[in-house]
């Protein structure tokens, strides 16, 4: 049955949310809130039980020490699967995507087991970390427009068939195919991007909610429209990210035509 | 060039360091001494190590409060003699060398970018090193706190003497290599960036004034430690009484103090002379405009926006909220969400800046939407009541702001 006041679970907030995280679930209760629905915040720390009966599930960015730890800690607690199995709906950003995967890889190549709920393998990015604005159309299913984010990562992710991209890149380097950002599954997503990304992108956040609560009345939010608008301004002219050598953007067009063959 | 000697590089390099940076100035594109100290370390590689021979050097390092704890240390130990500082805050490698280029005082305190600790570290074997704060900033350069920690703790392995902060876990780890150490309890509103041990990972167990992991590492006992607003060891109690406000400043005198100390500065002594200091390099400046009276504010990271929350807390004076982007500001301004603004409630608020409309749709998530929009920070000032105003900015916006208001007056 369609949830009338969700609940949202910020998942260990104290190790994962490096990257304003919150923020996520800041966006879910004001678009909650905007449209007279109650909406409950619950952040779980990384020493407590997670609940099993919650709507949204949100997991955030970590550094690479805390990630292993949470991760084994989630995969053991099996508190995310049950959750998935009542029907919520989770949502990873970075770190927290690659947890989701059935597999990442640590900053030492050592691979670690993932709470498999993305049909999805995080492997390490070759070359530079990727850094900076994204810009990706989201997936047609969707039909949310724009996807618009900040990343800041090593890893990439490699999809398997059960799980379809969130958005196709524009701009930025996402799951390092050079094509594809994120992952979705069922009730399941995973993305790179910060921003956060639920507050730069209204329509994934109303996505979220309407998993749960069912079909919602439109809301706009013109001071979104306008930073939506700018940061898309932003990620086209490329001001944003570090200049590559030429060694490494020939690198990056020798790996982006292997992904394409 | 190779075969050059040593010295008489160094001498060239200063030449040309010299000349380049009078260019600039001819040239009008600034003050030169990044230039000039990017053309001497060029011409001369071991300059850093050659200008600092002979000189008692001391680096500050941290992410926040490097800047004031510099001129407060560099104040304090001026009662003893001439000192070198990096007053203007150039605080990588060109600016550092250029400081030391700049006068042969027998003391030195230099400023030093938390990347580029183990570089000043190495290259001039300084005697003492003061360790404030770790926590997340620039997060698109700086990717995680833990590997600068890291580097940190690698580099002050067999360093003199350390004062260091002991309620900053990473800090405490990075310093445990010393040969020396003035451990010094701040206490810590940020522990967002400490939840972990930094030696094992294990989560870290917390009581209110202590911090411990089951692997060993543990909080410090301080010699030194604040209460309330005073500075407090086992036989001695100084009263600071400081003209900056805020914690973050007591904390920043209170390592200045220890520091001094430990080269045989009177703490009283240390402590009458930083209550004459009202700002440092703009931070807390006051502007008159028509009637306004505008305190500028730094604050460029969450830990720091949380000090400049704290110190407008408890009143509804107004506030300009300046907010840029720019590479030393941090590129991913998601961390505003780290920050409690819904805090700024109850007093009329104008955000500048050229993420201003990141900082708008932060503060409407925040329940706060009567919130006015300004070209700069002038205008922002315009459009507010007279009487005191705070404006708080971070780095980039922070020095336009100074500008623009230098300008206006």
């Amino acid at each position: 049955m369609p949830a009338d006041s969700p609940t949202v679970v910020l998942v260990y907030p104290d190790v994962l949310g490096t990257y304003g995280d919150r923020g996520n679930a800041a966006a879910l209760v004001h678009r909650a809130r905007a449209r007279g629905m109650r909406c409950r915040v619950l952040r779980v720390g990384v020493r407590d039980p997670l609940p099993v009966d919650a709507d949204i599930y949100l997991i955030g960015g970590g550094e690479d020490s805390a990630v292993v730890a949470a991760a084994a800690r989630l995969r053991h607690s099996h508190a995310l699967d049950r959750a998935a199995r009542n029907g919520a709906a989770i949502f990873g950003v970075c770190a927290g995507f690659q947890m989701l995967s059935a597999e990442f890889s640590g900053p030492d190549g050592v691979r670690h087991d993932g709470a498999g709920l993305l049909d999805v393998t995080c492997g390490r990015l070759e070359g530079p970390r990727a850094v900076g604005e994204v810009l990706c159309e989201s997936a047609e299913s969707l039909d949310m427009g724009f996807l618009t984010g900040f990343e800041n990562h090593q890893g990439d992710a490699r999809l398997g068939p059960d799980a379809r991209p969130l958005g196709l890149l524009v701009r930025g380097v996402g799951n390092g195919d050079g094509r594809t950002e994120g992952a979705m599954q069922g009730r399941v997503i995973g993305t790179y991007l910060h921003g956060p990304a639920l507050v730069r992108n209204d329509g994934l956040a109303d996505h979220l909610l309407q998993l749960v609560c069912g079909p919602l009345p439109q809301l706009d939010d013109e001071l979104v429209q306008q930073l939506r608008r700018e940061r898309r301004a932003s990620a086209l002219s490329g001001h944003d990210r570090p200049r590559l050598g030429w060694g490494r953007r020939a690198g990056r067009l020798v790996r982006h035509l292997g992904h394409q063959r | 060039m190779s075969k050059v000697p040593a010295r008489l590089r160094l001498s060239i390099g200063l030449l040309l360091g010299r000349a380049a940076e009078a260019a600039s100035r001819m040239l009008r594109l600034g003050a030169g001494g990044v230039i000039g100290g990017r053309v001497l370390v060029a011409v001369a590689p071991s300059a850093a190590r050659d200008l600092a021979q002979g000189r008692h050097l001391t680096l500050v390092s941290g992410t926040n409060g490097k800047t004031t704890t510099t001129a407060y240390l560099t104040a304090c130990l001026r009662t003893l003699g001439p000192v070198d500082t990096n007053a203007d805050g150039a605080n990588t490698r060109p600016g550092f060398v250029r400081s030391l280029a700049a006068g042969s005082a027998p003391r030195v305190v230099l400023e030093t970018d938390e990347g580029w600790l183990p570089w000043a570290i190495a290259q001039t074997a300084a005697e003492v090193v003061v360790l404030l704060n770790l926590s997340r900033d620039q997060l698109h350069r700086n990717h995680e706190v833990r590997l600068v920690a890291q580097s940190w703790g690698r580099a002050l392995d067999g360093v003199a003497h350390v004062v260091a902060n002991v309620d900053d876990p990473s800090v405490v780890l990075a310093a445990l290599g010393a040969r020396t150490h003035t451990w010094v309890g701040l206490g810590s509103r940020w522990t967002q960036d400490s939840g972990l041990c930094p030696r094992c990972g294990a989560e870290l167990e917390r009581s209110l004034d202590d911090w411990w992991c089951y692997c060993g590492l543990r909080r410090p006992s301080p010699q030194w430690w604040l209460e309330d607003t005073d500075l407090v060891s086992a036989t001695d109690r100084v009263a600071l009484d400081l003209e900056l406000p805020g914690q973050a400043n007591q904390a920043n005198a209170a390592m200045a103090i220890a520091a001094a100390a430990h080269w045989g500065v009177d703490p009283h002594q240390g402590a009458a002379t930083l209550r004459r200091i009202g700002s440092v390099a703009g931070r807390y400046q006051v502007f008159e405009r028509d009637g306004r009276r505008a305190q500028l504010i730094l604050a460029k990271n969450p830990a720091s926006w949380l000090e400049a929350l704290e110190m407008v807390a408890g009143t509804t004076t107004p506030v300009v909220l300046a907010f840029n982007s720019e590479g030393v500001d941090g590129r991913d301004p998601s961390w505003l969400y780290d920050v409690p603004l819904s805090r700024f409630a109850g007093r009329p608020i104008v955000v500048t800046g050229r993420r201003a409309t990141d900082m708008l749709v932060r503060l409407e998530m925040a329940g706060l939407h009567d919130v006015l929009r300004a070209d700069d920070a002038e205008s922002a000032l315009a459009l507010l009541p007279p009487g005191p105003v705070s404006v708080i900015a971070n780095y980039t916006a922070f020095q336009e702001a100074r500008e623009v208001l230098d300008d206006a007056g």
